[in-house]
Formats: C-alpha cells, sequence, structure tokens
C-alpha cells in the first residue's frame, strides 16, 4: 500500500466523475433548496406558530433546527450513494476493482482511493449544503464553517463500513434492504426533524447510538453557535470510531474479495 | 412475430382499459413478474415498510412540533392531516419506481425481446405490465390504510374509497411514468425524473395546507397531478371537502394516465418490434 497508488486509484473515479457531473447536481445542488423550502420555510410556518414547539426545539426557529441536521443527514445519503451501487459495480458487473488489481495497484490501496474520492464528493456536498443554508439564513454562528468538516466526518463514518459491506455482497438485495430499513429509518429518526427526546424512551438510546445522530448533533451546535468542547470532542471521537472500524473492515473485506 | 393482439379494436380496449386485461396473454406478463418476485420477495415487502417509517416519523415526533392544521375551517390533527399525503405519494412512487424499472427490462435484461418471440404481443406487454405494477401498489396502499385505520387516523367512512382512488394516482403515474421511460437514453436521465418527483412530494400539500402559499405559488401547486391526488385520498380519509368537485381530481388523473399510456403503447410497439 502506498498513498501515490491510493490517488491513482482516486484519480480513477474523479475522472469518471468528470464524464456524468451533471446528474449529481441535481441531487447536491437543487435537492437541499427543495427541502429547506418545503421543510424549513413551509413546514417551518406551521411549527412556529404553534406554542411550546420554539421550546421543545431550544428556542430557534425551525429551519435553524432542521437546516444542520438535513446537512448531516446528505452527507450520509451521498456517502451511502457512492459505497452502495459503485462498490458493488466495480466488484460484480464491471469489474473496475479487478482492472485496478491487474496493475501494481493492491487491494487497500483501490479501497483507500475510492474511500478519499467519496471524501472528495462529501467536501464539495457539505460546502454547497452550508452555502445554501446561508442563503435561507439559517446559519446563526461563525463556526457554522466546522460543520463541513462534521459533515465531511459524519459521511465517512457510514461510507467505509458501507464500502465493507457491499464488497461482500453478491447481488443488490442487500443494498436494497440496508437502504430501506437502515438508512432511512436512521433518517426519520435520528434527531433531524424533531428532538430525540420526543421518541418513546425505549427507542431513545438506539437513537443516541446512530453515527447520524452524533453527526446531527455536531452539526448543529456548529451552526447554531452553542458547541462546547467537551460535546463536541466525544461526537467526533465517536464517529472516528466508526470511520477507523469501517477501514479496517474494508480492508480485510476488499482483500478477501480482490486477491485470490 | 406481433401475435393476434398486435392490432385492432380489441387491444385499443385493452390499452384504454388495462383493468381488468382483455387479453389472457397479458396475465402471462403478470404471472411472469408474480413467480421473479417469489425469489426476491424481500424487495416487495420493503417497500411497504418507507411510507409507514415516515408515518411513524410524523406520529411521533413532527406532530407534536406542529399540533393542529387547519383545513377548510376543520382543525386536524397533523398525523392525520400528513397520512393521506404520504398515501398518496407512496402510490405516485411506487407507480414510478416500477415504470422506470421497465428501462432495466428494456434495454439490459431484453427481457421483452425474448416475450415477443413468443405469442405475447406488445400491448399485452404494456397492459400486463401496468396491471402488475396497479395489483402492488394496490397491496401497499390497503396495508397502508389499515395502518391509518389501526393508528385512529381515518375519521370518515368515505375511506372505503380511497384504495381504489390510489388505483387512480397510480394509473396515472405509472403510464406517464413508462411512457418518459420509453424516451430514456441513459441511467442519468433518471436524474431528471427525481427532478419531477422530489419537488412534487415535498410541495404538493404533502406536508402543510395550500393556504401557506402565497396565491401565486397556490396557482402552481393546484396544476400539479399530486396535489390532485393528496387532495382527494385527503377528503376521502378526513371526509373535510367530500363533494361532486372530488370528480375533478379524478378526471385530471385518468386524462393523464390514458394520454401516457396512448404514448407508451405506441413507443413500446415502436422499441420492440422495429
Amino acid at each position: 500500500m502506498s498513498t501515490t497508488f491510493a490517488f491513482r486509484s482516486m484519480r480513477h473515479w474523479a475522472y469518471q466523475y468528470k464524464r456524468a457531473w451533471r446528474g449529481s447536481v441535481v441531487s447536491s445542488v437543487i435537492s437541499p433548496v427543495l427541502f429547506l423550502a418545503a421543510m424549513g420555510v413551509g413546514l417551518g410556518t406551521l411549527v412556529n406558530h404553534h406554542s411550546g414547539s420554539s421550546a421543545s426545539l431550544g428556542g430557534v426557529s425551525y429551519i435553524d433546527f432542521i437546516a444542520p441536521g438535513l446537512l448531516a443527514a446528505t452527507a450520509m445519503q451521498t456517502a451511502t450513494g457512492e459505497s452502495t451501487y459503485p462498490v458493488m459495480d466495480a466488484v460484480t458487473w464491471g469489474k473496475t476493482y479487478f482492472a485496478m488489481m491487474a496493475t501494481p495497484l493492491g487491494a487497500a490501496d483501490v479501497m483507500l482511493g475510492h474511500l478519499a474520492w467519496i471524501g472528495v464528493r462529501l467536501l464539495s456536498t457539505c460546502t454547497v449544503y452550508l452555502a445554501v443554508m446561508a442563503a435561507f439564513g439559517a446559519v446563526r454562528s461563525p463556526l457554522a464553517l466546522l460543520a463541513v468538516p462534521a459533515g465531511v466526518l459524519t459521511g465517512l463514518a457510514f461510507a467505509a463500513p458501507v464500502m465493507a459491506y457491499a464488497a461482500t455482497r453478491r447481488n443488490d438485495a442487500g443494498l436494497a434492504a440496508l437502504l430501506r430499513f437502515v438508512i432511512v429509518p436512521m433518517f426519520l429518526f435520528s434527531g433531524v426533524f424533531f428532538p430525540v427526546t420526543q421518541l418513546p424512551a425505549v427507542i431513545r438510546p438506539i437513537a443516541y447510538a446512530t453515527p447520524l445522530w452524533n453527526g446531527v448533533d455536531l452539526c448543529r451546535r456548529f451552526t447554531l453557535g452553542t458547541a462546547t468542547p467537551g460535546a463536541s470532542l466525544l461526537h467526533i471521537g465517536y464517529l472516528l470510531v466508526w470511520v477507523v472500524l469501517g477501514v479496517a473492515l474494508a480492508r480485510w473485506a476488499y482483500r478477501t474479495r480482490l486477491v485470490r | 412475430m406481433s401475435g393476434p393482439a398486435g392490432g385492432g379494436t380489441a387491444t385499443l380496449l385493452a390499452r384504454i382499459a388495462p383493468l381488468p386485461p382483455v387479453s389472457s396473454r397479458a396475465w402471462l406478463m403478470v404471472e411472469r413478474n408474480l413467480m421473479v418476485y417469489r425469489r426476491a420477495w424481500l424487495i416487495i415487502v420493503s417497500g411497504f415498510f418507507e411510507p409507514l417509517f415516515y408515518l411513524f416519523s410524523v406520529g411521533v415526533g413532527i406532530g407534536a412540533l406542529v399540533g393542529h392544521v387547519t383545513v377548510a375551517g376543520h382543525s386536524i390533527g397533523y398525523t392525520t392531516f400528513v397520512a393521506p399525503g404520504l398515501l398518496a405519494s407512496s402510490a405516485m412512487n411506487g407507480a414510478v419506481y416500477d415504470s422506470t424499472n421497465l428501462f432495466f427490462k428494456l434495454h439490459y435484461a431484453k427481457l421483452y425481446d425474448s416475450i415477443l418471440s413468443t405469442p405475447v404481443g406488445a400491448g399485452d406487454v404494456a397492459v400486463g405490465e401496468i396491471t402488475w405494477a396497479q395489483l402492488r401498489g394496490l397491496g401497499y396502499s390497503a396495508a397502508f390504510l389499515i395502518v391509518m385505520l389501526a393508528m385512529g387516523l381515518v375519521d370518515s367512512w368515505w375511506a372505503v374509497f380511497a384504495l381504489p382512488a390510489t388505483a387512480v394516482i397510480g394509473f396515472a403515474f405509472g403510464a406517464v411514468g413508462m411512457a418518459a421511460t420509453s424516451y430514456m437514453r441513459s441511467w442519468q436521465d433518471f436524474e431528471f425524473v427525481q427532478l419531477a418527483i422530489l419537488p412534487m412530494f415535498l410541495f404538493a400539500t404533502t406536508f402543510y395546507p395550500l393556504s401557506t402559499y402565497p396565491r401565486t405559488l397556490q396557482i402552481v401547486v393546484e396544476c400539479t397531478p399530486l396535489y390532485h391526488g393528496v387532495e382527494l385520498i385527503r377528503a376521502l380519509t378526513t371526509g373535510v371537502g367530500v363533494g361532486p368537485g372530488l370528480l375533478g381530481h379524478v378526471a385530471y388523473l385518468m386524462i393523464m394516465g390514458l394520454a401516457g399510456l396512448a404514448v407508451t403503447s405506441r413507443r413500446l410497439e415502436r422499441l420492440l418490434l422495429r
């Protein structure tokens, strides 16, 4: 394994992206605008008129509450999108990884290069999201700039373990199940749309244990300007555990699948 | 190559009224899908859970933040308000998903090429695929309605018409979705489908009433097909605003579906029997 080789594998994905970037503009630019307008402004009108909601949201308007949550959730979705079907394709239908393995690149280079590319995609997606948030006036602190690396970290906490999972699959049935039974429920119940405290006490610990909730809370404290070093470091540490474990699993999965 | 059902008034009828299929051969298409999905039942079952998760999320969380919504002078609990919106949206999503699946079968699996070497005709394929998508959609909608009933989110006996209403929505979006799919060149084109579906899901009064918008935006929203689907289902499950006006929503969706079906049959014949 070497960083030069991993960088070469990353350039493959960058080169491919250059030919099909238009589609991703829809998902990474237009969808934040639509979500913030519909949920933040539209639904926000109803929420802000309801007495008592402001207190449960910590005294902020609904758009200020929901926007950082959506940033983290978008990072999760971008990361999962990039680490499911593209990985599946590279080990089964298109066999791109095997073509890479026919060069001096090793399994770890192939994996790290792809993960690094997902990191680049996350960086651009989160930056765009923060800019859109600012345009909607949903940024309350200069600390919000830290929400971009926080979003990237959240995304990587998903990308690495999901890559490990996808690389072991023979067909895409498992990926569809992952999206529907893990990613969608996390999106809906991890504090993006409403505080986790509103969940039944039995489910709450599960929500707190999700990487998404940690990412949401981290980003939210940055954009609202309520971050404390202790809580932030705890979230960052927890997300890093997912990244490190994910990378270790992915290295094992790629070696098993690609080296015979 | 085209079977007895390749042309004539019988197929035309089958095209205009896809349920029940006139040609018995269209059922073979349905049977084929049934056999395929017997091995991938998880995909079928999982499709039911997504709208359910949304409903729970609204019920347990967002509903408490919003409280009540006023529709035509009636105060309605927020979960009761959103549930029919989710039902209509999931009927739309399911129909569009199924119809875009056609792209894979058409260009990658080359499924229809092999089917057309049998006595099954292009018309049978179109009718059979739409029937299958409708049956699947009806299954999801019925299950969702039962959950709504169990959660106490159905306020009116008119709700018995909600199930056929979801079929109308499924028909409208399925037919137009298939027509659009027949023009697609690559997977990248599907981003445009998302570009039509996502704004409708978010803005067509699924999550908040039309009165939230300024008048100019209201007119734009009123033009979208999902708006008509959502309003139709919401009136039926809440009982608020039930009247002859609902037939206007039905007419809008039926015309859309028939137009989509006409384009689809023509395009399929051109694509398959060139």
